[in-house]
């Protein structure tokens, strides 16, 4: 087919780190959806505009929203990533069967 | 299989064997596995013993294995590894071996001298094609002009005048050089002839290959002019000092055409014959691939066989062969049958005999391991060998040491994907056996996959008890820690910077803790450290006293086996009462602190380590919380200190005391025993063979060497003594380690995988995508492999030096047994 863009130990390795990256993300996700304090420090929180909202706690509900949505696109960014390794996997297995 | 607590009992047999049936015998035993033998004949020479010929013959069989190896190896062919375990052949199957391999062996040379002969062959006519081809360029120039060029009339002019003025008759020489050596040759020619000569040459485009090394190297046509007989030797003289070859040319012109013609068919016959000669060769390569392995093996097992049989003694008959071996009592009966099929096997009439001798020697170690268990049994071997039946720590390391290791390690991510890693390793295991590879570190991870494997879910347990997972926390069961809006109101919040709950009253903490491990709420706090180094240094004592106090239990174990009752009264006793009244107290101490002081009493709660100083120091402060301290803390304190000093003298005195008496009192027997009986003559060799039997009871009738035993006994008290201090304080690594673990999660976390999750915005999907695999890549590397192998390092430390210093020897050998898989296995990682 056509040339793999990394050997097979590359390819796997980035499978790996795939699914890895989607378990993780989407759990952290939906952690960051249903607001856990423990990642309240992870936040992009802005303490002036926060300040100013008089501290309003549906500010922060909306930050954690935000980061929930933005991990889960990136969780959907590493099944792209996944698949890409998986093929590049084929490809290598095919080539040193064939050779 | 045999239990793993203590090794195998061990007996110390003779074996006599017939001299036919010997051989099978011991390729019986081969097989078996389970038989040391022990060489009778130590100071024989090896050239001396009595199988020296058959070795030497499976030497030369090995190295024309090796031979064909090399050959097979060179053309690639893939050997067939069938897994196959073939029995020793008999003695005569073994002329045929070698005949094949004699057979294989010639042919193989016969096939390469060919080879190279055909190929010099080649090299030469090829050249000579080449040569033909260029000369044809030269002498067209040389004839087209009847006189000579510029140079050769400069070169020659003098002597060209002289003669009769007819065009001289030049002769030549043709031949090809190196080209790397075209330059001082065309020098060298220059000086040597004074200029007389005449050098043309040209370049052969393509290399030619060196029939000798393979190589493919450049080479030129050259064709030197000269005239008379005295430069034609000198210029001869100098090719062959530069290794060129002279090739006779023709001088006419269609006389090179002919030749032309015919050198081109004999190079191409050549090349047919050159080919046929590589596919009889790789013929014989690939027929001689498929069995080799299985000759390698078969040829080791030989010459196993015969490196034991020299360990044997004739004898005195000559018929027979006699050996002393080691072997497990629990296995007499298989070794038995194994010398029934073997007398069997070799057509003898006189059956094998094993007799069991009695022996002083210490037996060799032998523990019965499974794939399981063998990883755990190296690691206790590594430090040191059992004694012959002593407790052997393995099977309580298996439990304690993934335990201590995930106190170390404790956090539930890393514990899940070191889980992860050996549930691979272990489900595909058949597979990766099979694969043999020969990546060091890489088998050094594979065989310790089980105890990989018990790690990671010791510390997946550990992470969850910590509440550490990847350095946040989860919330399961609902924090306790619950501040009403009542006390902590929106004015409050919004104006404090940080704000103490309490935990006293009721509006902040629910007064239960929660359920499982370590409360979330923790991780949010700023002296999160501080009351998770308090509880994790407590339970580092705790734990490392109870192993430390299981340790001092097994020397009991070990004393009662050996029927040692003056070590149980004399070490075991002041021992154990040293190590509670001090530590076990000490650890009383913490579980009243944790349970009977409450955050009401916070201020006044007793300093564990301040209290224990000064309960040595017999210091009892009158401080504002002198109230608090419970009523005969006093009392108890002196009476256990008092107890404390009284064992030192015990374990220092009491032993070599003892052992002294003993000495006195049978010395005292025995001459009373030689003074009564030295008027009688036969009494006399009555009291010396009492004697003589006193000596082989034990060591007491030995010349006791009082010295040495009190040295002994009292560097074992101050070993013991300081070590139960300082191995306690030791156990606190198990507190320093995890929290350098927890930190370093932490740091990481905060350091890269943050700085994603601070980016606002879609940027932020493009920065967590990218920032995850560097956070991963570094977990792996930092986190699972750096942290494991020192928190490894630890455990094993921990085990080896606190724990084994207790009750462990360590002074006994391996069992060794003769077994042909062993060999096997140990040579395929030789080649």
């Amino acid at each position: 087919m056509t040339i793999p863009c990394c050997g097979p130990k590359c390819s796997g390795f980035c499978a790996f780190i795939s699914v890895w990256g989607i378990i993780m993300l989407a759990v952290l996700g939906a952690f960051f959806y249903v607001h856990a304090p423990s990642l309240a420090e992870d936040l992009p929180i802005n303490m002036p505009l926060w300040r100013k909202q008089d501290y309003n706690y549906n500010y922060v509900k909306d930050l954690y929203r935000k980061a929930a949505v933005n991990c889960w696109i990136a969780a959907g960014i590493y099944v792209a990533t996944f698949i890409l390794s998986c093929i590049m996997l084929k490809i290598n297995l095919r080539q040193s069967n064939s050779s | 299989m045999g239990s793993l607590y203590r090794s195998e009992e061990m007996a110390s047999c003779q074996l006599f064997l017939q001299a036919e049936a010997a051989y099978a015998c011991v390729s019986e035993l081969g097989e078996l596995g389970l038989v040391q033998f022990r060489d009778l004949n130590p100071d024989v020479n090896a050239f001396q013993r009595k199988f020296v010929n058959e070795v030497r013959r499976c030497e030369e069989m090995e190295r024309k294995l090796r031979f064909l190896e090399k050959e097979i190896r060179k053309d690639e062919i893939p050997m067939l590894d069938t897994g196959d375990n073939p029995d020793a052949p008999a003695p005569r199957e073994m002329i045929d071996l070698e005949a094949t391999f004699e057979k294989l062996e010639n042919e193989m040379k016969e096939v390469n001298a060919n080879a190279e002969a055909l190929k010099r062959n080649y090299l030469d006519l090829t050249e000579l094609k080449h040569i033909l081809r260029k000369t044809q360029t030269f002498f067209d120039e040389a004839m087209s002009d009847q006189g000579m060029t510029e140079e050769s009339i400069v070169l020659l002019g003098e002597e060209a005048v002289k003669t009769s003025g007819q065009p001289l008759r030049l002769g030549f020489v043709a031949g090809v050089i190196l080209r790397e050596r075209i330059p001082p040759f065309e020098r060298m020619l220059w000086r040597a002839c004074r200029g007389n000569v005449f050098l043309r040459q040209t370049e052969i485009l393509t290399p030619l290959e060196d029939p000798v090394t393979g190589d493919r190297v450049h080479k030129s046509v050259f064709i030197i002019f000269f005239q008379g007989d005295q430069l034609k030797s000198r210029v001869k003289k100098i090719c062959e000092g530069f290794r060129a070859t002279l090739y006779p040319c023709p001088e006419t012109q269609a006389e090179r055409r002919e030749m032309s013609l015919g050198v081109t068919t004999r190079i191409e016959d050549l090349n047919t014959i050159l080919s046929q000669t590589q596919d009889h060769r790789h013929r014989v390569l690939v027929a001689a691939a498929k069995d080799i392995k299985v000759w390698f093996i078969k040829v080791r097992k030989i010459k196993a066989v015969y490196h034991t049989l020299n360990m044997l003694n004739l004898d005195v008959t000559q018929k027979c062969l006699i050996s002393e071996c080691w072997c497990p009592i629990r296995d007499l009966e298989k070794i038995q049958m194994a010398l029934r099929r073997g007398t069997e096997r070799s057509g003898g009439s006189v059956p094998s005999i094993l007799n069991r001798m009695e022996t002083k020697e210490q037996p060799p170690t032998y523990n019965c391991t499974n794939k399981f268990t063998k990883v755990f049994q190296d690691i206790v071997d590594s430090y040191g060998v059992a004694g012959y039946r002593e407790v052997n720590p393995a099977p309580f390391t298996i439990v304690s040491f993934p335990f201590l290791f995930s106190l170390m390690f404790g956090d539930a991510g890393h514990g899940t994907l070191m889980l992860l890693a050996a549930i691979a390793m272990v489900v595909f295991e058949k597979r990766i056996l099979r694969q043999k590879s020969d990546n060091e570190i890489w088998n050094m991870f594979f065989d310790g996959r089980y105890i990989i494997l018990l790690m990671g879910a010791f510390s997946l347990y550990a992470g969850l008890m910590y509440n550490d997972i990847f350095s946040k926390s989860i919330n399961i069961f609902g924090s306790v820690w619950h501040p009403t809006s009542g006390e902590f109101s929106a004015e409050i919040i919004k104006t404090h910077k940080d704000l103490t709950l309490d935990p006293t009253n009721d509006t902040d903490y629910r007064g239960v803790p929660y359920p499982f491990g370590m409360d979330p709420a923790w991780q949010l706090s700023l002296n999160k450290i501080k009351w998770l180094n308090s509880f994790k240094m407590k339970i580092s004592i705790i734990f490392g006293v109870g192993q430390m106090f299981f340790g001092v239990v097994l020397s009991l174990q070990n004393h009662r086996f050996f029927k040692d009752s003056i070590s149980i009264f004399c070490e075991f006793l002041p021992q154990v009462i040293f190590l509670t009244c001090i530590f076990g107290y000490l650890i009383v101490l913490i579980l009243h602190k944790w349970i009977a002081i409450d955050a009401t009493d916070a201020g006044c709660a007793p300093s564990l380590l301040i209290g224990l100083i000064n309960m040595f120091l017999l210091n009892y402060p009158e401080e504002p919380c002198s109230s608090r301290v419970p009523p005969g803390q006093k009392g108890l304190q002196s009476f256990l200190l008092i107890l404390i000093i009284l064992c030192v003298p015990w374990l220092l005195v009491l032993k070599p005391y003892i052992l002294k008496r003993r000495y006195q009192a049978t010395q005292q027997k025995s001459s009373s025993r030689l003074g009564t009986s030295t008027e009688d003559g036969k009494s006399a060799e009555d009291a010396i063979d009492g004697a003589i039997q006193d000596d082989s009871h034990g060591q007491y009738e030995e010349e006791l060497n009082l010295l040495e035993i009190v040295v002994h006994q009292c560097i074992h008290t101050i070993e013991y003594c300081l070590g139960c201090i300082s191995h306690t304080a030791s156990y606190l690594r198990l507190w320093a380690l995890s929290l350098a673990h927890a930190e370093l999660s932490e740091v990481l976390w905060n350091m890269v995988f943050r700085v994603a999750l601070k980016v606002d915005g879609y940027l932020g999907v493009i920065s967590i995508y990218i920032l995850f695999t560097p956070w991963a890549c570094l977990t792996i590397a930092i986190l699972l492999l750096m942290e494991a192998l020192s928190a490894f390092l630890h455990t094993l430390r921990l085990h080896w030096i606190e724990f084994q210093s207790k009750f462990y020897k360590g002074d006994g050998y391996l069992f060794d047994p003769f077994s042909f898989d062993k060999i096997i296995e140990s040579r395929a990682d030789e080649v």
